[in-house]
């Protein structure tokens, strides 16, 4: 009899762990930040500055002016979504109507990172595309994303008010992690002191 | 033609220098430091490659980690914090042994083991049956040959 089951029962076992297998996401690294403060940053905002002789140019020199910066610190005591972008990267562009669209219920602050880009193809993306950001900073060497662990474009973050990462998000937002994931925990956070 | 292709085999041996080229240290120790560790970090990018054999511009950005973190003094200890506090012990590709890892590291001393006990049931089982077997067949032999010397007692050789 056994020589009957014992075949059954491995195949079953091994079909069970193919299944699990088919639904892992192995290129999904679970972040070792959640729970952490936020790494501190303090990097120039990605923006045309107006010059004297009414021409347009983007800084890429380190900001003159503290105006032209965001700091970590700048963002304490307010939930903030943390989104990595960039102008080269294709699954952006398929999440970025639906950042679009996250930005207009204003739940949050919605700070972008853009990641090893040039500021013209980046300002550019945002002039056609729409710009969900309230503020986007500019990462061009990539320390910024290294201090975050991003290693793939798209990632988002959620910090909370006390400057702590709560959530990270690894690829393109779909609505479904709008609606099921983030908004509930924005909500959360902002109930939060 | 044959310039040709000396300007294509250049071609292809910068590119296949490009991810090995090690920068310049100030003394071997630091550039054994740089070579350990950077073979010993994961491509996040391309997860079945060290930072040491990828091309991937993350790969790049961490060797030039590493690289400064050398400059400054740091210890390997210190670079392989550094890159877990950002990317989890999935970046090392000698993970530590804790409660997480430990299916990692002893699942295959279970396998085996479960391998070794399988293996000894089977041989003993089919031991057992070949003696059983043996004596079975010694058993009906001898049957025989009583049977047959009986007979012989009994009638006499009939030669």
């Amino acid at each position: 009899m056994l020589k009957y089951i014992l075949p059954l029962v491995l195949f079953s076992v091994l079909a069970v762990f193919l299944a699990l297998g088919l639904n892992l996401h192995p290129s999904e690294i679970p972040s070792p930040l959640i729970g952490k403060p936020a790494p501190a940053f303090s990097a120039p905002k990605l923006q045309a500055t107006a010059r004297d002789d009414g021409s347009v140019a983007i800084d890429r020199e380190p900001m003159r002016t503290p105006e032209e910066k965001l700091s970590t610190a700048d963002l304490k005591g307010k939930v903030w979504l943390f989104n990595v972008w960039a102008s080269w990267c294709a699954s952006c562009r398929s999440e970025h109507p639906i950042l679009n669209q996250l930005a207009r219920q204003k739940a949050a602050i919605i700070v972008g990172l853009n990641y090893k880009d040039e500021p013209e193809a980046a300002l550019g993306w945002l002039a056609q595309l729409g710009n969900p950001y309230d503020v986007s900073i500019m990462d061009q060497d990539g320390r910024i994303g290294i201090d975050w662990g991003v290693y793939g474009v798209p990632e988002t973050f959620i910090i909370d008010k006390q400057g702590v990462v709560r959530y990270k998000h690894t690829g393109p937002v779909t609505p479904d992690d709008v609606q099921q994931v983030f908004l509930p925990l924005i909500t959360t956070l902002q109930a939060e002191n | 033609m044959k310039y040709l292709s000396i300007i294509f085999l250049l071609v292809l041996s910068g590119s296949a220098y490009a991810a090995g080229v090690s920068p310049q240290f100030a003394n071997p120790e630091q550039q054994e430091a740089y070579e350990t560790l950077t073979s010993e970090l994961r491509c996040l990018v391309c997860q079945n490659q060290t930072i040491a054999d990828s091309n991937a511009e993350l790969a790049a950005d961490l060797r030039r980690q590493v690289y400064e973190m050398l400059q400054q003094g740091k210890s390997k200890q210190d670079i392989a914090q550094f890159m877990t506090d950002r990317y989890g012990d999935f970046v090392l590709y000698n993970p530590p042994f804790k409660l997480k890892t430990g299916v990692l590291w002893l699942g295959p001393v279970a396998f085996l083991l479960i391998g070794l006990v399988v293996v000894f049931l089977f041989v003993r089982r089919k031991k057992a049956e070949s003696t059983m077997h043996a004596h079975a067949e010694h058993g009906n032999e001898n049957a025989e040959k009583l049977a047959k010397i009986r007979s012989l007692l009994e009638k006499g050789d009939p030669s």
